[in-house]
């Protein structure tokens, strides 16, 4: 078993999920902030 | 306790956030980043669990800040209760979204760790089990406040829910006390930790890099809800 996959695969997954986040919530408020303006 | 009733005028907080959101995410970004490098490469193997156990330096952050993001919706809710300032319901809506992911990628991180360790993805132990809850209760809550939200509600009964839901962080934390689980005890305290401190270094760089990180979502999420609940406002104003 290749310890290093599973490294890898929850690296990937967090790393992945938390830049998604952060992209989504500085879409979200840019798009409703440029809106109001 | 002044500082906090004076963050609490929208206005203010806005002139605050705006410059606070760039910096808490450059922040989180480099420390994480340095703590992530410096996990993979600079620490040694554990001389059981191998290579696997460098999995701790993204699972116990994410751990924190499930648990972390709950209290914070449980301290919003309460100052919403008490003191009725729309900041904090706005605070504690904020913090749920990103709460509930990084409760779900504590048990995914946890599940991918426990696959090469323990031999399996799952097992229904005390601190899993309670973990699971968590999401699920992160989940009904954000129900609960779009619902709210929805019918033009106070916000009173997403924040008793959010004081209510507390009741889980003890029965997490404790887990591995009360009950005879497959995790691990308790092995990263405040003041002490079982894991040596050349393995452990790298920790407090996510830890602080995902803190950050978190609390630069929250803000940003926080600024997109009032900029909405403004324009809503407006449009009710030239409506009427």
């Amino acid at each position: 078993m290749n310890q290093w996959l599973f490294v890898a695969a929850a690296y990937g997954l967090t790393l992945g999920a938390t830049i998604a986040l952060i992209g989504w919530s500085y879409a979200a408020m840019r798009a409703v902030e440029r809106e109001r303006k | 306790m002044a500082s906090l009733h004076a963050l609490a005028n929208p206005a203010r907080f806005l002139r605050l956030a705006r410059p606070l959101t760039p910096a808490l995410l450059l922040a989180g970004a480099v420390l994480t980043l340095f703590g992530c490098w410096a996990g993979l490469t600079q620490t040694p193997p554990d001389y059981l669990q191998g290579d696997s156990v460098r999995i701790l330096y993204i699972h116990v952050p994410t751990a924190w800040l499930g648990m972390g993001g709950w209290s914070g919706i449980a301290l919003a809710s309460l100052s919403y209760l008490v003191w009725r300032h729309p900041l904090a319901r706005v605070a504690a809506r904020a913090i749920a979204l990103p709460g509930a992911v990084f409760a779900f990628l504590c048990l995914a991180t946890g599940s991918i760790w426990g696959r090469p360790t323990w031999g399996t993805w799952w097992e229904w132990d005390g601190r899993l089990t309670s973990m699971l809850l968590l999401f699920f209760v992160y989940l009904a809550y954000m129900a609960l406040a779009r619902a709210d939200a929805d019918r033009g509600g106070d916000g009173r009964l997403p924040a008793i829910y959010g004081i209510a839901g507390t009741v889980l962080l003890p029965i997490i934390r404790y887990s591995v006390v009360w009950w005879n689980t497959l995790h691990q005890g308790e092995s990263i305290g405040l003041t002490s930790s079982t894991i040596d401190s050349s393995m452990l270094w790298p920790l407090w760089f996510t830890l602080a890099g995902f803190t950050f990180l978190f609390a630069g979502i929250v803000l940003m999420r926080m600024r997109a809800m009032l900029a909405r609940e403004r324009r809503e406002a407006r449009m009710r104003r030239m409506a009427a």
